[in-house]
């Protein structure tokens, strides 16, 4: 029983629609669509790492870092930007912001 | 067969990990599963021979993103079950994308067949005989080096943008003024008074400069 990229792949298929499921599912609560978009690009990276791997290439595993580093990045902003709204309306619910009516 | 194995634990409890994340009610255990499936993706990581990246997921994901969130949710103090409302309603049109997201993934996957390995000449291949971490940095800061800076500008402008977000300037704090202690001579900090002889009465101080401001 040799484990081949498919295996891979279809675990990180399995982690990218998680993401995508807690998207929709928590609806209203920022911290958890955070997360969500964590575990999609943690599924992302799989496949990277997945396909340098058995393609022998190492240029796949440049691609995670910056994806990890663009990750990293993102939520650091999200997180910023929650603690700020949290600080002049007391609330994360989704639904209240609309502030600007987009 | 033993990287068989380990290549279904560390699967298994990623998904496990990555389920749990999204149904929990408490966001603080939702954030300790989000670590358990980062530590298991670093497993796998493992398993693919790319060491450098495991250690950067648990070190720089699990040691620092990780813990700011988890900072982050136990500074808000959110009533968690009001936002839970809905999760029902919410579950069908989840459950029906998600499906379709995952249908579509896995017959991509079953249409070319598990076995699958690509035929395309690697443009950096992996040298041997060197660790790792020596053959990502040999391209990383040669081929790569541009990017790899931007990736520096990018974070840079991450965590500045982060501290101008949260850096609250408050009002009526005494704060200290390096320049005016600095500029602060003889003209300002010296001050002669004439007493009279014979009398205790000591004059009002002229006005002061510095006073007032």
């Amino acid at each position: 029983m040799t484990i081949g990229l498919g295996h891979y792949l279809v675990v990180a298929a399995c982690l990218f629609t998680l993401g995508i499921f807690g998207i929709f599912l928590n609806r209203k609560n920022v911290i958890v669509i955070l997360l969500s978009i964590e575990l999609m690009l943690l599924a992302v990276n799989i496949n990277f790492v997945a396909f340098a791997h058995f393609n022998g290439d190492l240029v796949g595993q440049i691609f995670a870092l910056f994806v990890l580093t663009v990750a990293a990045a993102e939520s650091a902003i999200g997180l910023a930007i929650m603690v700020v709204y949290f600080r002049n309306r007391g609330s994360i619910a989704v639904e209240d912001i609309n502030m600007m009516k987009g | 067969m033993a990287s068989a194995l380990f290549f279904y634990l560390f699967s298994v409890l990623a998904v496990a990990a990555g389920a749990s994340v999204i149904l929990t009610r408490n966001p603080v255990h939702a954030v300790l599963f989000l670590i358990l499936a980062f530590f298991n993706a670093a497993g796998l990581f493992v398993l693919l021979n790319a060491e450098f990246l495991a250690m950067l997921l648990v070190i720089v994901y699990v040691g620092a993103v990780a813990v700011l969130f988890l900072f982050v949710v136990m500074m808000l103090d959110v009533d968690f079950a009001e936002l839970k409302a809905g999760f029902i309603k919410n579950a069908k049109i989840g459950a029906l994308i998600g499906g379709l997201v995952l249908l579509e993934l896995l017959a991509l996957v079953g249409y070319k067949g598990l076995a699958v390995s690509p035929v395309m000449s690697p443009t950096s291949p992996v040298p041997a005989g060197i660790t790792n971490t020596r053959a990502l940095g040999e391209i990383l800061y040669t081929k790569y080096v541009y990017y790899f800076e931007g990736a520096g500008l990018i974070l840079l402008v991450a965590m500045i943008g982060a501290i101008v977000l949260t850096l609250k300037h408050r009002q009526n704090v005494k704060r200290q003024s390096i320049s005016a202690q600095v500029a602060r001579g003889p003209a300002t900090g010296l001050e002669v008074v004439k007493v009279p002889s014979g009398g205790s009465v000591i004059p009002p101080p002229a006005k002061h400069p510095e006073a007032a401001e």
